[in-house]
């Protein structure tokens, strides 16, 4: 069983980064843009189980970005490898500072106290004209271990990391949403003074939680910014927060493939909708959100669980 | 699961893959793909005057109307289809928009961006995908300051020459000048115009200015009684700001009323595109400029008239700078095209852009910064003034382009700070 599934993720890893290579170079980079995305939504899911919707993730994935941004631009450094870890590193320290505070509180507290801090990071971000104000600066390319990829192979190496880091985090996050801390979440969600009861922390839970979500978006902003090339301080925009809740929204919480699909499916419509219609396209992505809502009140996901359920029964 | 995952990515390869089809384009179409914005605060006054330009010198250069000099149909020989993408969304999507327009539309080239964020990320994609792209309206220097880039042209001067002019201009004509304050977005665009402002200013005046009081309120704010407040507690001599858009408008209004126009002279570095609409509210002895040599500013030639009276016959407006701007990129790239003969590559009409020099509507274009992808140009201010009712500039005074723009190759930041050696003014 054990091995079946590790094979079954190697193989669907293998597939996904031959499909990237396959199709048309704007799709492939539409599917690395969607799964940085998908990982950040993967944290906001997170959250969303244990009844918290975050307006801030922004913040983490801004940091992220920005990690890979000036290590790149200023340090000379561009292993993907150290990138990576100092965005996680980044993200995870800032948000055991602000953890402390954000953990304490529920519902619109939380999601405007979340969204605060990450507009206090757009707001110091303009202010910086070092790290190019408001236009932002480029990110240069990433090397892995000492390989520089060439300018067509360099797409490459950052669609490999994205797969790599997609099916790990992933099934990292698969399995510990059937661990005990994982149900821990939903448990706080419905009575919390039960869980306190029960004799467990709930700060200590949501703190932990808190903590994975702000790693998954370090991420996904590293991501993000090794493939677009660019940062800016949109990123910590409270917009940018809000399209991650609008991701987990569409695809639903229930899955962890749900993130990934939502964030492909979000790209997409959004692309098409920019092509079809270049004065309104707002209002497809809204009208569309709308449809979900209506219809398929616990994402798209919940698709794929009634027919799944349907072949079963 | 997994398998489920890739459904919907498959399904994606299908509909690319029927776009693929589609997009085989027919040899004897030019696909121009067109950014700016079509919806949020920029549309208004710049993305959407900048896309009727397009489609008004597209149609003529299409049908060969356009005046002499020009001549021809269409772009090589090929008549020009228009693929028009909006830029909102910021950087990280605009790329992937550039994407999408190279390898599912199979644009020929890309004119597009007024965002200087843009501007600074799409040149690295511009030139992985070799893809022929100017840039039509942006402000900031860092895009050819911070990198060398081969398929990208920009065929009009930085903003920075909006604020070395703008402080030339009050240096030489406000009697006693001895303070400055200022008013500006909290963003790029308004920090470094008021930092080259001020700095320009300093090396003028060496070092004699005074800065009362500088504000910066939030983009798009729309309200500004605190900052006209604090711009009215501590006088200056010259009031700045690189105001734009809707920003300008609500300024204009607010200021007015509270008799900060009057009392104050002002210079609004971007203020050409309020002209139209709130005219009536500016007081006479109002410093305006127009990003460039255009609308009421353009020096007069056939191509110019011909832009005006067209311009505003269709749309029902006069032109504003944006639309110039517009005009003056897609001229350029067919002008471009047309020097380097027919049927060249993309490797020869680049050879042909660089250093190339032509005339726009707005007067003459130098592509001869940024090794030959930056234009440089005259910069223009004048007083507001009416006779009859109808709005018009006196003491207007050109600055030439190697008066008021940093030399090939400098940083325009060190080089204003280091007294603007080289800088040729009559």
């Amino acid at each position: 069983m054990q091995t079946k599934s590790i094979l079954l993720l190697i193989g669907g890893a293998l597939g996904l980064f031959v499909l990237g290579l396959l199709v048309p170079e704007w799709l492939s980079y539409l599917m690395i843009i969607a799964m940085g995305k998908g990982i950040v939504v993967l944290g906001v899911v997170l959250l969303m189980r244990a009844g918290l919707v975050s307006f801030g993730q922004g913040l983490y994935y801004c940091i992220g970005a920005y990690v890979a941004g000036t290590l790149t631009q200023f340090a000379g450094i561009s292993d993907v490898l150290l990138i990576l870890l100092a965005s996680i590193a980044a993200s995870v320290l800032v948000a055991a500072l602000v953890g402390l505070l954000l953990c304490r509180y529920r519902g619109i507290f939380f999601a405007m106290f979340s969204m605060a801090f990450s507009m206090i990071l757009y707001g110091l971000l303009v202010r910086s004209s070092v790290l190019g104000s408001t236009d932002g600066f480029n990110v240069l390319r990433p090397s892995l271990l000492g390989w520089v990829p060439s300018d067509d192979a360099s797409s490459d190496l950052v669609l490999a990391v994205a797969v790599v880091m997609v099916m790990i985090l992933g099934s990292l996050m698969w399995l510990y949403f059937r661990s005990l801390s994982g149900y821990a979440g939903e448990a706080v969600r419905e009575n919390e003074i039960r869980v306190e009861y029960l004799g467990t922390s709930v700060f200590r839970i949501i703190y932990t939680k808190y903590l994975i979500a702000a790693a998954l978006a370090g991420i996904g902003g590293t991501v993000t910014a090794l493939v677009s090339g660019h940062v800016d301080p949109e990123m910590a925009y409270w917009t940018t927060s809000g399209e991650f809740v609008f991701i987990a929204l569409m695809g639903g919480t229930s899955h962890v493939a749900a993130p990934m699909v939502g964030a492909g499916l979000f790209e997409l419509l959004r692309t098409y909708a920019f092509a079809i219609a270049p004065y309104t396209w707002q209002m497809i992505l809204g009208s569309t959100l709308l449809l979900i809502i209506i219809f398929l009140p616990s994402g798209l996901w919940s698709l794929v669980s009634r027919f799944s359920r349907q072949a079963r029964g | 699961m997994r398998l489920d995952s890739l459904k919907p990515l498959s399904l994606a390869c299908a509909v690319a893959a029927g776009t693929l089809v589609t997009s085989v384009q027919a040899a004897e179409e030019y696909k121009l793909g067109l950014v700016t914005f079509l919806s949020g605060a920029a549309s208004g006054p710049f993305g959407i005057p900048a896309k009727n330009a397009a489609d008004l010198v597209i149609d003529a250069i299409n049908d060969g109307t356009l005046p002499a000099p020009i001549s021809g149909k269409g772009i090589d020989g090929r008549q020009i289809k228009p693929i028009y993408v909006d830029e909102a969304g910021g950087a990280t999507k605009q790329t992937a928009e550039y994407r999408n327009l190279v390898d599912r539309e199979g644009v020929d080239s890309i004119v597009g961006y007024i965002s200087s964020g843009d501007c600074l990320a799409i040149p690295p994609v511009a030139e992985e995908l070799k893809t022929l792209t100017v840039l039509f309206d942006c402000g900031t220097p860092r895009v050819f300051e911070e990198g060398d880039y081969k398929y990208v042209f920009r065929s009009h001067s930085t903003a920075s020459m909006d604020n070395i002019a703008a402080a030339r201009y009050i240096n030489e004509t406000v009697d006693s000048l001895k303070s400055i304050s200022g008013i500006n977005q909290n963003y790029s665009w308004g920090h470094d115009s008021w930092r080259d402002f001020t700095e320009t200013l300093k090396v003028l005046r060496s070092g004699d200015i005074e800065i009362t009081t500088e504000q910066f309120p939030k983009l798009f704010a729309g309200q500004y009684g605190a900052e006209i407040s604090a711009l009215m507690v501590k006088p200056a001599d010259v009031v700045h700001t690189s105001f734009w858009g809707g920003d300008t408008d609500a300024l204009v209004l607010q200021a007015a009323a509270r008799g900060l126009l009057e009392d104050n002279q002002m210079i609004f570095t971007a203020g050409e595109t309020a002209l139209n609409s709130l005219g009536e509210h500016l007081p006479d002895g109002v410093i305006i400029g127009a990003r460039g040599p255009f609308g009421p500013f353009a020096p007069e030639s056939e191509l110019n008239t011909w832009f005006q009276s067209e311009f505003t016959k269709r749309f029902g407006t006069p032109p504003t700078y944006p639309a110039y701007h517009m005009a003056q990129a897609v001229i350029g790239l067919k002008l471009a095209y047309d020097k380097a003969g027919a049927d060249a590559t993309t490797e020869q009409v680049i050879d042909a852009f660089e250093y190339m020099e032509f005339e726009g509507p707005g007067g003459k274009v130098s592509m001869n910064r940024g090794k030959g992808h930056q234009a440089a140009t005259e910069m223009v201010y004048g007083r507001l003034t009416r006779s009859n009712g109808e709005i018009g500039f006196t003491d207007v005074r050109r600055y030439a382009a190697d008066c008021v723009n940093p030399p090939e190759g400098a940083i325009t930041e060190e080089w204003i700070k280091a007294g603007m050696p080289g800088a040729k003014c009559d």
